[in-house]
């Protein structure tokens, strides 16, 4: 090592790295340690497995190349990618330069870094490669910055309605990194304007600067380089920018199994502090495109969280229906990060439910393999229980309408407003009864109660959404559908589509009645029909602006009926809409058999 | 002989002594809450009702008057199943309602 290649102004940068890894590994031991049990066995149980070498590939492709983001908004994709790719770029190759000049492995940390102040003029290997390549690698990111300044300025021109607000300390780390590049740039060009040792870039550049007094402002363009790098590493821990480190260990630990749990633990933080304010979430969210309501989507929520200064309203403004979720580069759970907010708004703990017979739901019913339960939110559209005794007698199913005369809720609503002790207590009344019947197939009506069965729930039998179930009749030739000349639409309800990833089964059935006919957003991309448990902020008014937006797309193929499978989509749209085409699919099921 | 009449215990809700902070904040949150006209809807197709004698009815009534210890174990008894709100004629917010009263009421509250 050659301590020759020293001047004070490498001291804040040297201090900033410092302080910056020490803060990362106080950051990085304390969630790790405060991961719960069931976190820590998943870890153990996948570190040593090719699982990790997908996490190894899954973290170039996101958080160098940023695939994800890519496919969602190219510009915003190629921004993020050359700050990104370009600065590791510019890190890497400093350093394989900084090699070549010094002819051993071991050089000063910081040579890479401030290369062009120390060399000398000397030759070394493949100098002018070298150089030109630094030079490329510079103009790369210093286009990705031009991008992030034109999207702060005028987030349109790229595609976004709106980007985020920040707070000081964002704002020095931003001001800081917009610094870097700019100063890097300056502080060659004026080297090479004196040296002569530039590249393409850097020495023509110096050439243009050559006329003025260049001696004197050379080293103090190097300090303000070195100074930017140093206050954004300070500063980088405390905001946004955590998330490039960060974003690496979710990615890991996602591929190790890790989800997040109901309650508050390490990888909550950890996934609070992915997010990088992309802003993706913000322009899929309905509360933000149908009602209007644009200061309480993900990126806000987790904004708030982080600077501790969450809101009750804007943990509970949410709809829990996973478009942001879905479109989310890093992949954040943001609506369980969500139930786990509200969890903390306080519980009561006190004994619930006793009121409560389990026995009484059995007694006197002949066991029967099928257990059949409708489900709150069935039980107000009885249009949906009619049909499916109606399918079941036609199937010549044998089956226990388990909550006919005597309702029972499943726990999700208490779930999703994060009534956790609540929702178990449920759980507890539901699984005895339903061991109790002895029946090896549970059938639900609701998507919400199946959402809560398969995930929730540990039950040793099967558990079919009715799609499912029809699907399998009809598959078994136990059902006998004419198919008819109308037209239908079908929508996915959140809990089944995203939540479970039944699409297939309700567009089998209905394109074996009628003729199915796409619309904009299905499938994965499907919308909320305003309804949604989840949120107790909104007024009637604001959810039907969102129902409305919803049944715009439903209706713009003009269908004879659109199909749902969802009572509680049924509920809302028939509320909202004058003609009577909504109908559940175990309803034109019925209609048909 | 009995006439399946009582007498009730004799009590009395002095409404000038009440705190009315709790209803206030309340009621800015929730206020449809004022629309109801007590139909009885929600207490019909509610799915705790069918178990116990619980009524969402009363438990507005109940928070008007500020007796909130009997409310308290009151709302215990709901299920957040959400029937309630989508039958109201009057689109009254009732499971908001009854989410929010648990967390006024509740003094652990911390967000
Ligand atoms: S939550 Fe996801 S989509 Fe939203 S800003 Fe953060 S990273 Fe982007
Ligand atoms: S879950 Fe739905 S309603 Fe909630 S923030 Fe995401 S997109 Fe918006
Ligand atoms: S259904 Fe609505 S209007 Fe009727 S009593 Fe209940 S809250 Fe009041
Ligand atoms: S939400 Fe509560 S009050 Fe309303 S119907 Fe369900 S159990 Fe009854």
């Amino acid at each position: 090592m050659n301590l020759d290649m020293y001047n004070p102004f490498v001291i804040p940068f040297a201090f900033g790295v410092v302080i910056l890894f020490v803060n990362l590994a106080i950051a990085f031991v304390s969630w790790l340690y405060r991961l719960d049990k069931v976190q820590r066995r998943q870890i153990g149980k996948n570190i040593i497995s090719f699982k990790t070498l997908a996490a190894i590939w899954e973290a170039i492709r996101e958080c160098l190349f940023h695939r994800n983001i890519f496919k969602t908004n190219p510009i915003l994709g190629y921004m993020h990618f050359s700050l990104a790719f370009g600065w590791l770029m510019l890190i890497v190759i400093g350093k394989v330069e900084a090699v070549a000049y010094e002819g051993q492995y071991f050089t000063n940390p910081w040579l890479a870094i401030f290369f062009r102040f120390f060399e000398d003029g000397r030759d070394y290997p493949y100098k002018e490669v070298l150089t030109f390549v630094m030079d490329f690698l510079l103009c790369f990111v210093l286009s990705g910055l031009l991008l992030a300044f034109i999207k702060r300025m005028y987030s349109k021109l790229l595609g976004m309605r709106k980007t985020t607000k920040h707070t000081p300390s964002d704002r020095v780390a931003l001001i800081s990194l917009w610094c870097i590049f700019p100063l890097r740039l300056l502080a060659e060009s004026s080297t090479a304007a004196i040296e002569h040792n530039g590249g393409f870039l850097t020495q023509s550049l110096g050439n243009l600067l050559a006329f003025l007094p260049v001696e004197k402002f050379v080293t103090p363009l190097w300090w303000a380089y070195s100074i930017a790098l140093c206050l954004f590493f300070v500063f980088m821990p405390f905001t946004r920018y955590m998330h490039i480190f960060t974003e690496v260990l979710l990615i890991f630990l996602r591929k190790w199994g890790v989800i997040e749990s109901q309650k508050h633990t390490g990888y909550t933080d950890i996934e609070i502090n992915s997010c990088s304010r992309c802003g993706i979430c913000i322009d899929v969210c309905q509360l933000n495109t149908a009602a209007k309501i644009n200061d309480v989507q993900s990126v806000y929520f987790i904004r708030d969280v982080r600077d501790l200064s969450l809101d009750r309203h804007i943990a509970n403004n949410c709809l829990l229906c996973n478009r942001c979720v879905q479109a989310c580069p890093v992949g954040i759970e943001t609506t369980m990060i969500r139930q786990i907010y509200r969890y903390k708004q306080g519980n009561e703990d006190i004994p619930f439910y006793e009121y409560i017979n389990t026995s009484k739901y059995t007694e006197g019913k002949n066991s029967a393999p099928i257990l059949y339960f409708a489900g709150c939110m069935t039980h107000i559209t009885p249009g949906i229980i009619d049909s499916m005794k109606n399918i079941f007698d036609k199937a010549d199913d044998k089956y226990i309408f388990i909550d006919e005369d005597k309702n029972i809720c499943c726990g999700r609503p208490l779930r999703q407003q994060g009534f956790l002790e609540q929702a178990e207590v449920l759980k507890e009344k539901l699984t005895s009864i339903i061991k109790d019947s002895g029946a090896e197939v549970l059938v639900t009506s609701c998507p919400i109660c199946y959402n809560s069965f398969a995930n929730e729930y540990n039950l040793d039998i099967k558990v079919l959404h009715h799609t499912q179930y029809i699907k399998e009749l009809i598959d078994k030739g136990k059902l006998n559908l004419s198919k008819q000349d109308v037209k239908l639409v079908y929508h996915d309800p959140c809990e089944i589509s995203r939540g479970n990833n039944i699409y297939e089964e309700p567009r089998i059935i209905i394109n074996s009645i009628g003729n199915l006919h796409s619309t904009k957003n299905e499938k994965d991309d499907t919308l909320c029909c305003g309804g949604s448990l989840a949120n107790i902020e909104l007024n009637t008014e604001q959810a039907a602006l969102i129902t409305s937006q919803t049944l715009d797309v439903l209706t713009k193929p003009n269908p004879d009926f659109i199909i749902t499978s969802c009572p509680l989509c049924k509920k809302t749209f028939t509320k909202n809409c004058s003609n009577n085409k909504i109908l559940d699919i175990s309803e034109i099921v019925s209609r048909n058999i | 002989m009995k006439f399946g009449f009582s007498l009730n215990t004799s009590r009395t809700i002095d409404l000038d002594k009440l705190d009315k902070k709790k209803q206030e904040s309340f009621t800015d949150d929730i206020p449809t809450f004022k629309r109801c006209f007590a139909c009885g809807g929600c207490a019909a197709t509610c799915s705790a009702q069918q178990h116990t004698d619980f009524n969402v009815l009363k438990c507005n009534l109940l928070f008007r008057r500020g007796e909130f210890e009997t409310l308290e174990k009151e709302l215990e008894k709901c299920m957040l199943c959400g029937k309630c709100t989508l039958v109201c004629p009057r689109n009254v917010n009732t499971r908001a309602m009854i989410i929010k009263m648990r967390r006024t009421l509740n003094t652990k509250t911390n967000l």
